[in-house]
């Protein structure tokens, strides 16, 4: 039996609570507050206290999907990201830059709205970036 | 938020207005009871009865979208007793003569008419807040998600100004930010008119800073904002959209229009954790990470930077979204070679004033409060301490303007929207946890005693709603949380989605929806 606890931040809302994450065989199995975290110093909401239940559970998905005769169909990760590139690439061609928008995310990591914002910014080539900030 | 979470404990008065806390940031409303505690004043303007008013010394029930006159009557009365700070108004502020002509015009009789609340309350209130030594705002999407929801922030740090509440320990004008990383995505520059750290795209310097930092021509072209991605997508002059973690198809206002943007889109592209309902309209669907599968950080709503840790290893195939988006960008022709999250920090840090002094060696412990410009720097607990950013801080003059959608006789019930204590704002994640799902397991329509014995429905019997733009079914909850001609809906659940109903109607610089106000009609469902 492989169990660890892992130190990490809150991801149900602007709190920010530290939380352990408890792992048992590769698997979550629990959630303890942080008690030395400035925010929460050893407590956490309903919400926190359960976090770890959302993630490996059966309806994640698990595999690129491409709609295919009308249906989500699964597809390998390089077929996906290759439609998708030569898709936006045709788009922008025809279109140009501004033809195409970028959703970021409130719920990702800073470093990867970083890199989504550069992705349109950098690659596409337009500041067509926003994020569900004002919902 | 100017102060720290930590801070509100120690204010003497703590003005709690459109924020459920307890609900929606439970672990700030823990820092108000202990304030309660320790002997503060709690002032509460909700118009739901939220847990916070029962604990309130003085709770009152403004009527929707009336934030502007119940602040401007209170403005009013402060100045009236002479309760401001004229030090703080002549040294640090300006704008002030055109800031009181305004509120000349609105005395406690005269805004009890507009809010409902009695012109007794607006003084009392108005008292507490001005003379408690350290008076603390705390606001939320309560305040935002209107018209007027610029003018209602606004009127906040006009209120703080005027009692000089700003630039000391447990003052300042407090915004709880709605999801987790919302503080980190504007900062990131998810934004429209700003590269990471606010800064400006269409100033020449920040374009020519990220052109060679980035090696690529960049547009000075202000980009298109949510509201305007959608109507973009439905005239067709926007063809393709790329959404990474958000569900537009439960969470913004009008889902009728929202759909058929979605549909007439030539390419959309979903990067989430689960198949929303907006992944059900993707032309492509590439399976991210959760939180506790990959390194990173999130900015709280008090600023302060921490650290995400990988706990777990991705389930299927999935992949961080950062590895996603480097992957398609190389493929589409331009080159990233990051080999973790921290190596994309160390770019940040470099390109980023605000974020120069973040590292993940220093966000070991406690994380940091931006701003953390150098390596030294201790970062920030609270914003404006001598000056304000702007040098000095500036008095609006702001008239109460009415909500874009008003009850009549067609549509006679006011309608607001919001968060419930267990679920996260679309459920995607919250309603899957069992142990959340049970408690709360689907939405339904508050409504006050008096209108459900006119309308004839008891506890738990199905109701229709419709506005202008649809309709729902949903089950009763009779409570006088809600006042009389008002129901109030939970948005989380896509099944009964409020959202079908809101008015997309927007604040004209913000562009933040009315999903506060609409106005719909009720009937007892067949
Ligand atoms: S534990 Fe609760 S209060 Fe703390 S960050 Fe998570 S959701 Fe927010």
């Amino acid at each position: 039996m492989d169990y660890k606890t892992v130190l990490t931040t809150c991801a149900y809302c602007g709190c920010g609570c530290g939380l352990y994450l408890e792992v048992l065989d590769g698997r979550l199995i629990g959630t303890l507050p942080s008690k030395t975290n400035p925010i929460n110093e050893g407590k956490l909401c309903v919400k926190g206290w359960n976090i770890h239940e959302f993630v490996q559970h059966p309806s994640r998905l698990t595999k690129p999907l491409i709609r295919k005769n009308g249906t989500l169909t699964e597809a390998s990760w390089d077929e996906a990201l290759d439609y998708t590139a030569s898709r936006l690439k045709e788009i922008k061609e025809a279109h140009g830059s501004h033809s195409i928008a970028f959703l970021a995310s409130a719920k990702v990591t800073n470093e990867e709205n970083y890199v989504i914002m550069k992705f349109a910014r950098a690659a596409v080539g337009t500041n067509n970036v926003d994020h569900c900030a004002r919902l | 938020m100017t102060n720290s979470v930590a801070e509100i404990e120690d204010a003497d008065c703590i003005f709690v207005i459109g924020s459920n806390t307890t609900s929606s940031h439970p672990l700030v409303a823990t820092r108000i009871f202990r304030a309660i505690a320790k002997g503060a004043k709690l002032v509460v303007a909700d118009p739901r009865r939220i847990q916070l008013a029962l604990k309130a010394d003085t709770y009152v029930r403004q009527n929707l979208g009336t934030d502007v006159a119940l602040l401007n009557g209170m403005m009013h009365v402060i100045l009236k007793n002479n309760w401001h700070d004229q030090a703080f108004v002549e040294e640090r502020c300006e704008g002030f003569e055109e800031f009181k002509e305004v509120i000349d015009n609105y005395p406690p009789e005269k805004v009890a008419e507009t809010t409902g609340v009695s012109a007794d309350d607006i003084v009392k209130i108005a008292e507490y807040y001005a003379k408690a030594e350290a008076a603390s705002i705390v606001y939320c999407m309560g305040i935002t998600q209107h018209t007027t929801g610029v003018d209602n922030v606004k009127s906040l740090a006009n209120l703080a100004m005027l009692t000089g509440n700003m630039g000391k320990e447990s003052t300042g004008v407090n915004p709880l930010r709605g999801q987790n990383n919302v503080q980190g995505a504007c900062d990131m520059g998810g934004l429209p008119n700003v590269y990471s750290g606010y800064q400006a795209v269409n100033v020449i310097d920040n374009q020519t800073k990220f052109e060679n930092a980035w090696n690529a021509k960049l547009s000075d072209q202000i980009g298109l904002t949510i509201p305007f991605m959608l109507s973009g997508l439905s005239e067709g002059t926007l063809k393709a959209l790329y959404v990474v973690g958000e569900n537009p198809m439960v969470s913004d206002p009008d889902i009728g229009h929202v759909e058929k943007a979605m549909k007439n889109a030539e390419f959309l592209v979903v990067q989430d954790i689960f198949r929303t309902p907006t992944a059900e309209f993707a032309h492509v669907v590439l399976p991210g990470t959760s939180f506790a599968e990959k390194d990173g950080t999130f900015t709280n709503t008090e600023r302060r930077v921490q650290l995400v840790r990988k706990a777990v290893e991705p389930v299927g195939e999935s992949k961080a979204d950062w590895e996603i988006i480097q992957e398609l960008s190389n493929r589409f022709g331009y080159q990233m070679n990051y080999e973790s999250a921290e190596d994309i920090m160390e770019e940040i840090s470099t390109l980023t004033p605000s974020y120069g002094g973040i590292t993940y060696e220093r966000l070991q412990g406690e994380g940091l409060a931006w701003p953390c410009p150098d390596k030294e720097h201790p970062g920030t607990k609270f914003l404006h301490k001598d000056k304000f950013a702007r040098g000095l801080g500036l008095f609006h003059a702001i008239e109460y303007k009415p909500p874009a959608e008003v009850v009549d006789d067609e549509f006679p019930f006011w309608l607001s929207t919001g968060r419930v204590h267990v679920h996260y704002h679309t459920g995607t994640m919250t309603r899957v946890s069992p142990s959340l799902h049970a408690e709360i397991p689907e939405g339904t329509l508050e409504m006050h005693p008096e209108d459900a014995q006119r309308l004839a429905v008891r506890e738990g019997e199905k109701v229709k709603v419709a506005s202008r733009r649809g309709e729902i079914t949903a089950k009763v909850t009779v409570t006088d949380r809600v006042d009389e001609g008002v129901v109030f809906m939970p948005f989380h659940f896509a099944e009964t989605c409020a959202n079908v109903l809101t008015n997309p109607a927007h604040d004209p610089t913000a562009k933040i929806p009315e999903f506060k106000v609409c106005a719909v009609k009720v009937e007892k469902a067949a």
